[in-house]
Parts: structure tokens; sequence; C-alpha cells
């Protein structure tokens, strides 16, 4: 009796509470928030430095070249593809293409042509946006679920291209690729890897100011509209195609720098190493951690990429967890870790993305009218 | 081009069986399109279920070699029952587990598509688990091989192309078994409700259409069909794996797009035609280039003829 009084009061502390405003972060006044940047930052560039961190997150391998690949990258890669998924709603499942142009292109022109890495990454990330758009004017008026398929179908023919053309290096790939000319006293090398951070994490801050800076402008509303509902923003007059072509290429261009970093990291390619797994795995990496919030995405990509190279003995079932963890997540979370305010009341909803499913019974059944496009 | 030409009726041959078991799992990827508007990404693993059931029923029986007479009959009988019951039942499984929670709710197609991907992923790293010395690990990465079951002789010629049992079997199997399909769903009460679902499911509920059992039903057929697929597959290639249903799954779905996505008879038609063009341009460009032939039709399709070849809807073209 008297814990069901106790239970019936809290629940109605609770819920009469008058709602006092949570301490936001965007609250803070600028400066704060800078501040507040920049000792993150700095945080995250001392990572490979500070003394017994790498004992704690990396006691089998070189800490700061785990940092670089996988984390970096997938962090890279993962805020590239939340501007297509998060962002702009449109699943894409062969973003391992842009990344593999990225890394042929960095690769090719370095080791035949003696280009240097600075030279090779803008082409390499201008050739990402251009496959981008190549793939994208045909197919992104196509339904979201076709899409998911035929980007799909992307991914494959890259990688099959790859391993049959005799002038990318066949199946075994492309050698030689030259590092980075060192900066000051930062050599890149085999094993002093810390420079190697120092680029991707310049690239990932690179890529967060964009990603800010676009989702707060006009194309970043357009998106959210589109990801909405396509047909209402066709209608208020937003050019679909043309921002989800922009969001392609943006995507695409992060794919293709983290492409290229990754050719010079590992100075050799194989077609082996842009499998289809990796498009899933940086799709769970911005799924897992809140598609559309970029802290979300960075933790769902450092997890994605960390666990397994800690718990090495889980290695080999490590798509066992993320595939189970995919569908969990769908089931119970499908906003994320740390979801976006605004996406989550989307997913809720069933918009945000491709609409509902048929043969639903419920409430969602009758709030949804299915625009057939014919 | 002198190659397609020396080629043709055997690339004819080996298209149409291949074809053909494109369009058994294309019919998966077809009913539930059709009904759910779900790309049931996880059915390719339904597919490599079938082939693995397959597989171990053919061991069970312990053939020294080849069989033949009523031994032939009775394993092949059995190895397709235990193929369809074993993706048949994955296949509901696969639905109550992945999807039902999500569908009951009115989720996103986004959140049900990478639930599908989940469980596609997780389906395959299950068969590549391996109890080696006590431990359990994730090393059955190479080719199962399966027992032959069958002896597989010449019977007649095409031209060039020989025709040989195995492939018969397949291509006959499979057609008896979509015409049995097309007469269930065209003809039988249960088929009407799965087409009056697909139509539109909110007054296929107001009407009486029990809609859970509908979507039972439809992944229980498609996961069955599937399962005969992979029993074929078996039989005709002596081998499977853990990933097998990866390519073939998106080859499957090229076909259900082509066709007409929730076109039973277009998936048919879809599945041949691709098992046809992938052959002949692999008899042109070199065997290699098969996957990225059919990853550009399956673009070309969505460009110019997103609807398919027969059009799309299960239930709106044929009701």
């Amino acid at each position: 009796m008297s814990t069901a009084l106790s239970k019936g009061r809290l629940k109605g502390a609770g819920s009469g509470r008058p709602r006092t405003p949570v301490p936001s972060f965007g609250g803070l006044p600028t400066p704060v928030r800078w501040v507040v940047y920049i000792a993150l930052v700095a945080l995250a560039a001392a990572l490979p430095s500070i003394p017994g961190v790498a004992d704690i997150m990396s006691p089998q391998n070189d800490w700061a070249s785990v940092l670089v690949f996988p984390i970096g990258l997938y962090i890279l890669m993962a805020l590239g593809l939340n501007v297509v998924v998060g962002y702009a709603g449109l699943l894409d499942l062969g973003y391992v293409a842009f990344f593999a142009i990225g890394a042929y292109t960095g690769a090719i022109l370095g080791s035949e042509y003696g280009w240097g890495f600075w030279e090779a990454l803008p082409v390499g990330i201008l050739l990402s946006m251009i496959a981008g758009l190549l793939l994208g004017t045909p197919t992104l008026r196509l339904r979201g679920d076709y899409l998911a398929i035929v980007t799909l179908g992307f991914g494959e023919i890259i990688r099959v291209t790859a391993n049959n053309t005799d002038w990318l290096g066949g199946p075994r790939g492309v050698t030689n690729v030259p590092r980075p000319p060192a900066i000051g006293d930062l050599t890149f090398g085999a094993l002093s890897t810390k420079p190697y951070w120092y680029l991707v994490l310049g690239l990932i801050v690179l890529v967060i100011i964009i990603g800010k800076r676009l989702e707060r402008s006009r194309v970043g509303r357009a998106w959210a509209a589109i990801r909405e509902d396509e047909d209402a923003a066709e209608l208020m007059g937003v050019p679909t195609l043309k921002f989800k072509l922009a969001s392609f290429a943006i995507g695409a261009g992060i794919a293709g720098a983290g492409g290229a970093v990754y050719a010079s990291r590992t100075t050799a390619i194989l077609p082996d190493n842009f499998p289809f797994v990796l498009s899933a795995l940086i799709l769970a990496a911005v799924v897992l951690g809140g598609s559309g919030n970029i802290a979300g995405v960075i933790l769902g990509a450092f997890l994605v990429a960390w666990l397994p190279e800690r718990f090495r003995e889980f290695q080999e079932f490590r798509q066992l967890f993320f595939g189970a963890a995919l569908v969990l997540i769908m089931l119970f979370r499908p906003q994320g870790l740390l979801p976006n305010a605004r996406r989550k009341a989307e997913l809720q909803e069933g918009s945000g993305g491709m609409g509902t499913l048929g043969a639903e019974v419920g409430a969602a059944a009758t709030q949804t009218v299915e625009v057939d496009k014919k | 081009m002198s190659n397609f030409v020396d080629l043709f009726w055997s690339s004819t041959i080996d298209g149409l069986t291949i074809g053909s078991i494109y369009a058994l799992v294309a019919l998966g990827y077809t009913l539930v399109y059709g009904v759910l508007r779900l790309i049931n990404f996880a059915h390719s693993e339904i597919f490599m279920i079938g082939t693995f059931a397959s597989v171990g029923t053919i061991s069970l029986f312990g053939l020294s070699g080849p069989a033949s007479g009523l031994t032939l009959v009775l394993v092949l009988f059995c190895t397709a029952a235990a193929g369809m019951a074993a993706s048949g039942a994955s296949a509901v499984v696969l639905e109550r587990v992945a999807y039902r929670r999500l569908r009951t709710r009115g989720s996103s197609r986004l959140a049900a598509l990478i639930s599908a991907i989940g469980a596609s992923l997780f389906l395959q790293e299950v068969f590549a688990l391996r109890w080696s010395n006590g431990e359990l690990h994730a090393s059955g990465r190479d080719y199962v091989n399966s027992e032959r079951v069958l002896e597989k002789t010449e019977l007649f010629s095409i031209g060039d192309g020989i025709v040989r049992n195995d492939k018969l079997l397949v291509f006959v199997a499979a057609i008896l078994m979509m015409i049995v399909l097309d007469r269930f769903v065209n003809r039988t009460r249960l088929g009407r409700g799965i087409r009056a679902t697909a139509q539109d499911s909110e007054s296929a509920v107001l009407m009486g259409v029990n809609i859970n059992r509908v979507v039972v039903l439809t992944f229980l057929i498609g996961g069955a069909m599937a399962g005969l697929a992979g029993a074929l597959y078996v039989v005709y290639f002596d081998q499977t794996r853990y990933i097998i249903g990866f390519v073939l799954g998106i080859k499957a779905f090229t076909a259900a797009v082509l066709g007409g996505i929730g076109n039973l008879r277009g998936a048919l038609l879809g599945g041949l035609t691709i098992g046809l063009v992938e052959n002949y341009g692999a008899s042109i460009w070199g065997a290699e280039w098969k996957d990225v032939i059919t990853f550009s039709i399956l673009v070309l399709v969505l460009l110019f003829r997103p609807n398919g070849i027969l059009g799309e809807a299960l239930g709106r073209s044929k009701a």
C-alpha cells in the first residue's frame, strides 16, 4: 500500500513540476562556446600524446595509428554520410564508392604520375564529387528505397571495376603511394602517425564547420523540408533535385578526402579495402549515434571504430554484433544515442526519409496519404 | 562479338537456368514490397539459409555417389522441402523480430530498411560461425561443399548449347512453382487477401482482412520460394557459402524491379531477362564483368522505365 502511494506521489511530482529551462550548451554565450570548442580540439589533438591514454584505449596496437584509421577516418566519413542521410534523408548504401574513388585518385596520381599528396587531394575530392553528381543526376529522381539499392549497386560496380582494370592495378591494387611531405618537424611516416592524426583532425574540424554552417543555412532548411515531405517541399518551390544533388556531392567529396588520406596513410590499396560492409558500418555509425546530430555521429563512429579495436578478442564477431545492434536500435531507439530533436520527432511520426511502411494499421495510417508518383 | 555468336546457345541455356533461380528469389522481394512497400534486404539471407538447409539435408542421406531412380526423387523432394521449410520459417521469424514492431508503430521506411540491413549482416555472420576446439569462431568463410545428388548428364543439344538434366530440372521446377504461386495469389481466398492489402491496406482492413496474417503469409510464401531456389542452387552448383545471398539477392531484386516490382509475372520475366543478359554480356566482355552488367541494367531500368517492363502493383493491375 505504502509503496503504491509513494509511487503515485513520485509520478505526480514529476509531471507537475514546472518546467525549468534545462541549461543547454547552445544557450551559453558565444565566446564561452568557442573556448569549449577550442579546448575540445586541443584535447583531441593531444590524444595520442597524453601518457596513459594509449594503454587504456588501445593496449595492443599503436594508439596514434588506431586514431587515424579506423577512428579518425570513420568519423570523417560518418560526418560526410551524415550530410546525405542525416540532413537530406537520402539513404546511400554505396558510400564506400566515393571513399574508393578518392583513394584510387590519390594513389594513381601519386604512384604513377608522381603527384604530391597535397596536389592529389583536391583532385580526389573533385573526382568524388563529380562521381556523386554523375550517379545522383539520374538516380536522385527515384524513390528513396530504389536509391538505396542503386547506390549499393554503384558501390559494387566501382569495386568490381577496380578489380578488373589493369590500369588500376587489378586485384593487386596500387602500391607506393607517396606520403604527404613533412611540415616543419612533422614527418609523415609508417611509424610516425601523429601527423596523420593532426591531418585527419583538421579535416574533421573543417567538415564540422561546413556541416554546421550548411545545416543552419537556406540549404539546410531545404534539406529538412525534403526529408520531411519531398512532395510538399517541391510544391513550396524548393528545387528538390538540386538540393539532393548538393547533399550527394558534398557527402561524396568528404568521403573522397578521407579516401585520399587513407591511401597515403597505408601507401597501398586493394579493391578489397572497399567492401559493402564498410558502407554498412559507416551507416551504422551515423544511425547509432543519431543521424543529423554532429556530436551523435562522432560518438557513433567512434564506437563503431574503437570497440572492435579495443576488444580484439571479439573482433571476429564484430559484424554479428553490428547486425544485431542495427536491428535493436531501429526497433527501440530509431533516433540513435544522441538524437537530433527534430529527427527524433520525424522518425516517430514516420517521415524523415521515405514515408511510412505500407500495410500499417493505426494512428499513422490515417495521417499519411501516399502520393502515387507515376 | 564473335564470342557472342559462338556461345549464343550455351549462354541462353545457362542464362535461363540461373535466371529461374533469380526469378524464384525475386518473388519474395516482389511480394513483400507489394504488401509492405519494404525492400526486405535480408531476403538474400533467407535464400542463403535455404541453401544451407539443403546441404544439410543432402548430407543426412549419406549418399556414396549420385543417386538414381526412387532414391533420387526422394532426396530431391526432401531437399526441396527442407529448404522451403527452413527459409519460410526464418522469413516468418525475421518479420516477427525485425519488422513487426516497426510496422505496427507506423515507423519510417528508412528505419525498416536499416533494420533489414542489420538483420542481413547478422544472419550472414551466424552462418559463418563454426565450433572448433570447443570454441565458437566466425571462421566459416569458405564454400561448404555438398555431395552431388544428381549425375549431370547431357540430355540433348540446341545448336552448340548442351542441355543438361540439372539445368532442365532447375528451370522446370522454378516455372512449375511459379505457376502454382500465380494460381494461389489470383484464385484463392488468401491470395485475394494479399492482393487487397497490396492495393489498399486500410480498405482491406475495413473489409475484414486480417492484416497480420496476410503479412506473415507473404513472408512465408516469399521465404518458401527462396528456399526452393536455395535447394535448386545446391543441386546445380553443389556448394554454398555464408555470403552467397548477397550478390544473388541484389540481382534478384534487380529482376523484381525490371519486371515491375509487386508484379509476380514480372518477377519471372525479370529473372529470366537478367540471367540471359548477364550471360550474353559475359560472353562479350568476359565473366568478370557479370555483376557490373547487372547493376548497370538496374540503373538503366530505373532511369527509363522505373515501373518495370510489366508495370508495378500486385493488386492494381490484375485485381
